[in-house]
């Protein structure tokens, strides 16, 4: 017996909901095949958290079949899914070549694994030659956003070094929002892994007291909002709290899934709700940064 | 004793990497070990210049790393260690000042002109008594009570924390500015 999991037309962090479900639902013993033909679309968040989903399987690979859309599979493979995709999944079907030339320019960073602090400082290096046009004149921010939005990808990044026990992904990419925000363009961050998570990562804090609700919303409530950490020490937990403050000042979101909940801080812009429960359960933690085009600069 | 701490350069020194960018708590732990080991052997009392000029980015948990702990190091031991920052713009002040607050610890920090600010959770009127020694250099209580007004006890309090909090050097019967020592 075999599962197949359906991908669907267009993959973000809405509808990799629908991955999950089906994934949640597979046996761990029988063969999971995971179908992407028909997909056009994927957002960072898609592809890093497919390559996650397919960690998560790590000691029984997956069968992956790509989209058969021409475009759709080149631009996976242009943005480094497959490199990766390669190493977790049985590929079927065709896989794109890679192509010499340069990338595209909508992808500010294509997916790159992170382990270990060295994954951190190369991320870093590459994004700020390549953000700062981008982020200054096309999403007007002000030029001091360049450093700050690389102190936002390092220390979502470390988030994985420090806390996940295991390998994560990161991509990085412009795009126009034609559902939301008035075809505004936007820049998304996306971090994925399939780690520990945020609740068992707090549950290794020595001497924490765990209270009756404990559970994976409490652990992102209690990371995330109030920045408890693992760690004793006081200067933890700073990172994803000066992450949410440039996000805010940004008008931008953030949101963090973990296990079976997930967190967000909504801005205006968007209807989507502080914190979903019950989802189906997913190891690790799964980030996505939004940040949109500033229309007041205009 | 002065000494001058080119961040940038115990980066590079330390970790022999290309790094100018000071990001993760490994960097941040290194060059901070870096410091403490060549402040070790110093006569005191001591002022280190932590100079950013030629850092690209600083994070948040580098921040904490390189001077959260060790400005705590220092100011729980109260040793005769003081430190002012330069060569820090927006974004590195940003990390910093973020980390600051979390020890409740401060700093004095000289911008691009010259000037000197401090920089974390200090109450107005300690501000006040603060920028009052800052201006001449050095100076007496009673120098200043005219200047900052209120009750003399609560002023010689205002400078003897400034002091333990190393924002300020005291001798017998002065205050001292930092940057005098410069």
């Amino acid at each position: 017996m075999s599962t197949v999991i359906t991908v669907p037309q267009s993959l973000d962090d809405n509808t990799f909901e629908q991955v999950l479900e089906q994934f949640s639902h597979a046996v761990d013993h029988e063969k999971l095949l995971i179908d992407a033909r028909h997909t056009r679309w994927a957002s960072p968040y898609g592809l890093t958290a497919l390559l996650a989903l397919g960690h998560a399987r790590a000691d029984a690979p997956a069968g992956f079949t790509g989209p058969e859309a021409e475009d759709t599979s080149s631009y996976w493979q242009r943005a480094g899914f497959y490199r990766y995709a390669e190493e977790l999944f049985e590929l079927h079907g065709t896989v794109p070549r890679t192509r010499q030339g340069p990338t595209d320019s909508n992808v500010l960073l294509e997916i790159t694994p992170v382990e270990k602090s060295d994954d951190v400082h190369a991320v870093v290096e590459r994004i700020q030659t390549k953000s700062q046009n981008i982020l200054v004149h096309e999403l007007n921010l002000d030029p001091q956003a360049t450093m700050r939005f690389a102190m936002t990808l390092s220390e979502v990044c470390q988030n994985i070094v420090e806390h996940a026990g295991a390998r994560g992904w990161v991509a990085v990419q412009t795009y126009r929002w034609r559902q939301r925000l008035l075809g505004r363009r936007v820049v998304v961050i996306a971090v994925c892994d399939a780690g520990i998570g945020f609740r068992k990562s707090l549950e290794t804090a020595q001497g924490r007291k765990l209270s009756d609700r404990w559970d994976d919303a409490m652990a992102l409530e209690d990371a995330v909002i109030r920045g408890v950490s693992r760690f004793r020490d006081p200067g933890r937990g700073q990172g994803l709290a000066g992450v949410r403050r440039y996000v805010g000042k940004w008008d931008g979101k953030l949101s963090v899934r973990s296990g079976s909940a997930r967190i967000a801080i909504v801005p205006s812009w968007d209807d989507d709700v502080p914190l979903t429960e019950n989802l189906p359960s997913f190891p690790g933690a799964q980030v996505q940064i939004t940040i949109p085009e500033r229309v007041e600069a205009r | 004793m002065i000494q001058h701490m080119d961040v940038g350069a115990v980066v590079l020194r330390n970790l022999c990497g290309l790094y100018s960018n000071l990001v993760t708590r490994p960097t941040g732990k290194a060059v901070r070990h870096a410091i403490e080991e060549r402040l070790a052997d110093r006569p005191v009392p001591s002022l280190t210049i932590i100079d950013f000029s030629e850092v690209g980015l600083l994070d948040f948990s580098c921040a904490d790393e390189v001077v959260g702990k060790l400005l705590l190091h220092y100011v729980d031991d109260q040793a005769d260690a003081y430190f002012l920052v330069r060569g820090a713009d927006d974004h590195h002040l940003e990390a910093i000042e973020q980390v600051l607050e979390r020890y409740g610890l401060a700093l004095v920090v000289i911008d691009a002109n010259g000037g000197a600010r401090i920089v974390g959770p200090v109450d107005d009127d300690s501000r006040r008594a603060w920028h009052e020694v800052q201006s001449r250099g050095r100076a007496a209580p009673d120098e200043l009570l005219h200047h900052v007004g209120g009750p003399r006890e609560k002023l010689v309090a205002q400078l003897d924390d400034l002091t333990t909090r190393r924002l300020l050097l005291r001798t017998d019967d002065e205050y001292i500015a930092l940057h005098t020592m410069m």
